[in-house]
């Protein structure tokens, strides 16, 4: 049999996120393939509750020592590390995410395996793992071979279906003793999101805008579409990083998720953090200067055009056709 | 407050991207190179720390083209000193670059004051970021996807982002290393005319470092251009023409 794989279950808050279940689905996937069981890692007392839900793992192990709870990354990759060898695990599984930021680069760094970052795909050939990473801002993929199988896969959310990872079968748990040292990076709060004068994950129409935008004042003209339209504007990171509309209005990584009827993406080029908060939109609209931006891939409707010339003609003639 | 700016370049992915005749890695002759998004974030994070609680400002690359221009532009922000480390960038990977900027920054004892700040990700990191390499490397704490650092006590409070909007507060012990995702304000603007002064006034510190041994661990076994498998409906024309069949469709969909 070959070695286990791990995935890594991500918990906030006391829920689970949907890459546990991805994660779960490609591992089980990998696992079938390799010959080799499936197990998930739940660390902290917080996330312990949550092992019954992963029953689409062979064994859920867990560590439930408070201080795992919402500890920094550096802890959670040394408990990780410890289960690793407690179960002589070959692959792991975490997420590409903000709450996993860094933890797979330092179990790497702890294990000397090699790591592969941004996957959106997985296969196993013989005894290898092939892992699709995706680079550049999604312009260019790359098939990575990990020759033994051995190594740390960092899975893209929204790369995987979540549905493959859920199972109603209750899994065998097993609680294991981890190391936790006093951490040099504590907690102190939470602080909520801003509630913003529009919430846009209730929008159906939603005008989105990125780079392409250029200034501040530009930002009026995607105001004056979605005020047309019934909509709201909301962006991309750029604009949010510039001040010109507040975080509340961010779609993305770090920002909402969105799925409106429709989205129009004017000016946003489509890297995967800000795809990840939009793709699920019903109709998407991509309308950028460059004809190989991402944004088209997954696009229903695209043009290749300046969305400052766009933006007002549009304005004028859906406001004509609505009378 | 004593703080390193670890600044990478990266493909501008504006211009077109090509797979080189190897089929594995990037075509460098087209490449046009530009500061990576997040490190701008960490210069001007340190820059805000410098000016709110002193201290002095290292900015630190490896060996890339247009490198010396980004490193004059930081000087000319107030950075207080530019250090390049003459071993390319091109093909290192993120373990080999992490040892070699590790072994520079680890070459004497840290202040206890000290700050390294890489930017949180850059969209090459194939084998993983570089922050919490250099955290472990350095053995240090690390914290990632960082939008805000205040230092209290000998300490920083900063702030990591998770998903929805949602942030939270850390504690962090100094020293440390922090992936910053974003600062407290955009990156300043600074004149062309001031850089070209910078330029002639100041100095590029090279150090020389031993090259690292196994530079990019990863065996690829091809690199390509996504198949647009399920490419859009191409609306062409001018923007006049464009936004009638805009509108054609937003009624289709009856948005309108």
């Amino acid at each position: 049999m070959a070695n286990p794989i791990l995935v890594l279950a991500e918990q906030l808050r006391g829920g689970l996120a949907d890459i546990t279940f991805e994660m779960l689905g490609a591992g089980r996937a990998l696992a079938g393939a390799a010959g080799a069981p499936l197990y998930a890692v739940l660390l902290g007392r917080e996330a312990a509750p949550l092992a019954p839900k992963l029953g689409r793992a062979d064994k859920v192990f867990v560590a439930d020592h408070p201080q795992l709870d919402l500890a920094p990354a550096g802890a959670i990759a040394a408990a990780l590390k410890s289960v690793m060898d407690q179960v002589g695990a070959g692959l792991v599984l975490v997420g590409c995410t903000n709450v996993s930021s860094g933890i797979g680069s330092l179990l790497a760094a702890k294990t000397g395996l090699p790591l592969v970052n941004f996957c959106r795909g997985a296969k196993a050939e013989g005894g290898a793992l092939v892992f699709t990473s995706q680079l550049f801002g999604g312009k260019i993929l790359s098939d990575v071979k990990l020759a033994d199988g051995r190594g740390i896969a960092c899975i893209y959310p929204g790369a995987f279906p979540a549905d493959a990872g859920k199972s109603e079968a209750t899994p065998p748990v097993e609680k294991v003793d981890v190391p936790v040292e006093p951490p040099a990076v504590v907690f102190k709060k939470y602080l909520e999101p801003e509630a913003g004068d529009v919430d846009i994950t209730k929008q159906s129409i939603l005008v989105g805008v990125g780079r392409g935008i250029q200034t501040r004042d530009n930002v009026q003209l995607a105001e004056d579409l979605a005020l047309a339209l019934g909509g709201a504007v909301c962006a991309s990171r750029p604009v949010i990083d510039q001040g010109w509309l507040p975080l509340s209005r961010q779609v993305g990584k770090s920002g909402m998720s969105v799925r409106p009827r429709v989205y129009l993406a004017l000016g946003i080029s489509g890297a995967p953090e800000h795809w990840e908060g939009m793709q699920n939109s019903r109709c998407i609209i991509a309308v950028n200067t460059d004809p190989k931006a991402p944004i088209f891939d997954g696009s229903h409707y695209g043009a290749v055009c300046d969305v400052l010339e766009l933006l007002p003609v549009l304005t004028d003639k859906i406001k004509a056709r609505k009378g | 407050m004593n703080l390193y700016v670890l600044l990478k370049m990266v493909p501008d992915t504006v211009e077109e991207l090509n797979v080189a005749a190897d089929g594995k890695s990037l075509d460098a002759e087209f490449l046009r190179f530009k500061l990576s998004d997040p490190d701008e974030y960490a210069l001007e994070q340190a820059l805000l720390l410098k000016e709110q609680h002193g201290g002095s400002v290292t900015v630190v690359a490896l060996d890339a083209p247009e490198v010396d221009d980004v490193l004059f532009t930081a000087l000319a922000k107030g950075a207080d000193r530019a250090v390049k480390i003459p071993i390319a960038q091109a093909g290192l990977g993120t373990v080999a670059a992490a040892r070699v900027l590790a072994d520079f920054l680890g070459s004497a004892p840290f202040a206890p004051d000290t700050l390294v700040l890489p930017g949180s990700q850059a969209i090459d990191d194939l084998e993983g970021e570089l922050a919490p390499f250099l955290a472990a490397a350095l053995k240090l704490p690390y914290v990632g996807v960082v939008c805000g650092v205040t230092p209290a006590n000998g300490r920083v409070t900063v702030i990591k982002e998770f998903a929805g909007g949602l942030r939270a507060e850390f504690d962090v012990t100094l020293p440390a290393v922090l992936g910053i995702q974003s600062a407290e304000k955009p990156p300043r603007y600074v004149p062309v005319a001031k850089v070209r002064a910078v330029m002639k006034s100041a100095q590029i510190e090279t150090v020389d470092l031993p090259p690292p041994a196994r530079p990019g661990q990863l065996e690829i076994e091809r690199t390509y251009k996504p198949e647009a498998a399920g490419r859009a409906e191409m609306l062409e024309g001018s923007p006049d023409e464009v936004a009638d069949k805009l509108v054609d469709v937003l009624a289709k969909i009856s948005v309108i």
